[in-house]
């Protein structure tokens, strides 16, 4: 007891009487602070910089054999050494093109329904499960695709589709031919189901961000449910929800085990959605390991720098539309 | 209740009614006339049910899963608590402003037609009539009528509510219900909106819930006190502020409670 108050009278006193030390400030941890952080912001521009020029040196070969006439060559030959970039750009561009118009109006419907209607009880079980879809690694939705999906879809779905859809005069072509169950539609039904978990949940989070009293404001006015998400949720989380949509279709774009399984292989360019095509993503996959000739590299390798023009393409086509919404709304100023 | 509230010309008349947050009781056995053609204020203290009993005249309080309303609501004799009121037509008939100005995130011009466009097929030109006619209403028209293609977040605070206000009328309602409406807004805002009130009595029926005792001394005919959820006082302004029958209105009135 009386030590403590002993000990505890000295530290006091010593605090009293001597003049307060000033703070040991670093002044110059400030300063490299700021240039640490600057070096790693260029840092990106860096790395870009960098993977864009690698891809070009490396493609050197085709770039100057076949020039533009890569992107409109259907065949891949590498035994005759005859490469172009059809089929993959098709095949990427396609089966990406039939996962976002799945899995847009379904993750827009889930958010709705997560956001707007579902009772309480069901939104955390129902948020956690979506988030868990999200997690899975894609070689197991492959998998899945290849093993489980496919010949369920060969036996079920798509004798159905070739005879209603395979009848009609414009959309015949595309689901005509075999009922194989891998091909064009699976990959894009695969990765709908891949690219659905991340709009989902990004869509949902932007909804979420709406002020109540927005909302309340226009169902204060009589508007249904529809018009409100539609009319006044939608336009005032369309940056968000755009965004959702990139990282989707960004997925989709470059997404390599998952449609690698599913998709056929085939470099043969076909009206038929049923019909085994190809991708970029898992052309690479497939033949890198094996590419002999350097032509053969390199030819692989600017189908790798046509997929990096693809997804810049599709950014600066999204702030386009961005651009071009809030135009639509009016202006701020 | 006092003589003075046997009005000859009730527009909403509440029975009864209870309000329920889950198992918390917000409202206890309220029972008023709301007179047509006049400003009704709620006044009392935080969470004494004011906005609470707001929201139960549009029903607003449907939108959140365990809340709900039991007692009786004739809006021009019709239960608008019955399950066969159309939610929908109740609220072409009873307007609402909300605390904060809400702009919808379009133009000025879409932001009156978004709610007129719920509930009639106007041609342009009508549209563009109705447009003017409502932002003049809310005395909005001059400063906007070069702009309305502009969004209405380009507006200031009280230039947004009074946009607010002309979405609201612009459906023609019967009621307009102002939960707080100057409560983010600066003082020549406020006394804007507060004119506006005092005009817009002509035509609607217009419900105030305000914090502030001077503003609803100022616009209302009628002024409710509220507390713990029940009716304490209801009656002609004037009288609930000089002389208050309750012991508690004047408490609070005269600022020695709340």
């Amino acid at each position: 007891m009386t030590a403590t108050a002993a000990a505890f009278e000295t530290s006091e006193r010593s605090a009293y009487n001597q003049p307060p030390k000033p703070v040991q400030r670093v002044v110059w941890m400030d300063a490299f602070f700021k240039n640490l952080t600057r070096f790693f912001a260029f840092f990106v521009f860096a790395m870009l910089a960098a993977i864009l020029i690698s891809l070009v040196v490396h493609s050197q070969l085709t770039l100057s054999k076949f020039g533009f006439n890569f992107l409109f060559n259907a065949e891949w030959d590498p035994v005759t050494e005859e490469f172009g970039a059809l089929v993959p750009i098709y095949g990427t561009l396609v089966s990406s093109a039939i996962a976002m118009a799945i899995g847009i109006p379904v993750s827009f419907g889930i958010a709705l329904f997560l956001t707007e209607l579902s009772p309480n009880w069901l939104k955390r079980p129902l948020g956690t499960a979506i988030e868990m879809l999200a997690a899975i690694p894609s070689i197991i939705y492959g998998m899945w695709g290849l093993f489980v999906f496919a010949p369920l879809f060969a036996e079920h779905v798509q004798p159905v589709l070739i005879k209603t859809f395979g009848a009609l005069p414009i959309f015949g072509p595309l689901f005509k031919g075999p009922a194989m169950g891998i091909g064009m539609l699976t990959a894009g039904i695969i990765l709908a189901i891949m690219v659905i978990p991340f709009i989902t949940a990004v869509m949902r989070d932007v909804f979420e961000l709406v002020p109540p009293l927005l909302k309340e404001s226009a169902y204060g006015l009589g508007a249904t449910t529809w018009e409100v998400v539609w009319r006044v949720v939608l336009p005032y989380t369309k940056i968000g929800v755009v965004g959702g949509v990139m990282l989707g279709l960004g997925r989709a774009l470059g997404e390599t085990m998952a449609v690698t399984f599913v998709i056929g292989n085939a470099h043969r360019l076909s009206t038929s959605l049923l019909a085994p095509g190809n991708s970029i993503a898992s052309s690479l996959a497939n033949e890198f390991t094996e590419a002999v000739g350097d032509l053969h590299s390199s030819a692989l390798i600017e189908l790798g720098l046509i997929l990096f023009l693809i997804t810049t393409i599709v950014l600066a086509l999204s702030k386009l539309l961005l651009l071009q919404l809030s135009k639509r709304e009016g202006r701020e100023t | 209740m006092s003589e003075d509230l046997q009005f000859a010309n009730p527009k909403l008349k509440v029975k009864d009614l209870n309000f329920f947050y889950g198992k918390y009781q917000a409202l206890k056995d309220v029972s008023m006339n709301i007179p047509a053609n006049k400003v009704t204020a709620f006044i009392g203290p935080s969470g004494c049910g004011k906005s609470t009993l707001l929201r139960t005249f549009n029903r607003l309080y449907e939108l959140y899963p365990g809340q709900r309303a039991e007692g009786e609501i004739q809006l021009d004799g019709n239960d608008i608590l019955a399950k066969t009121q159309d939610i929908t037509l109740l609220r072409a008939k009873v307007g609402m402003v909300f605390q904060k100005p809400t702009p919808f995130p379009m133009s000025i011009y879409d932001n009156i037609s978004f709610g007129v466009r719920l509930y009639e097929n106007l041609r342009r030109g009508e549209m563009d009539e109705r447009i003017e006619w409502a932002l003049t209403k809310a005395a909005l028209w001059k400063e906007v009528k070069d702009k309305l293609n502009q969004s209405g977040n380009s507006l200031s605070g009280g230039q947004q509510q009074r946009l607010c206000i002309a979405r609201g009328i612009a459906i023609k309602p019967e009621v307009l219900l102002l939960d707080e409406p100057c409560s983010a807004l600066d003082p020549i805002s406020t006394s804007r909106i507060e004119e506006l009130i005092d005009e817009l009595k002509t035509d609607y029926t217009v419900v105030i819930v305000t914090h502030n005792m001077q503003q609803a001394a100022r616009v209302s005919d009628y002024t409710a006190y509220m507390y713990l959820g029940e009716l304490i006082e209801f009656g002609l302004t004037d009288n609930i502020f000089i002389k208050p029958k309750r012991k508690e209105t004047e408490d609070y009135i005269t600022g020695r409670f709340g």
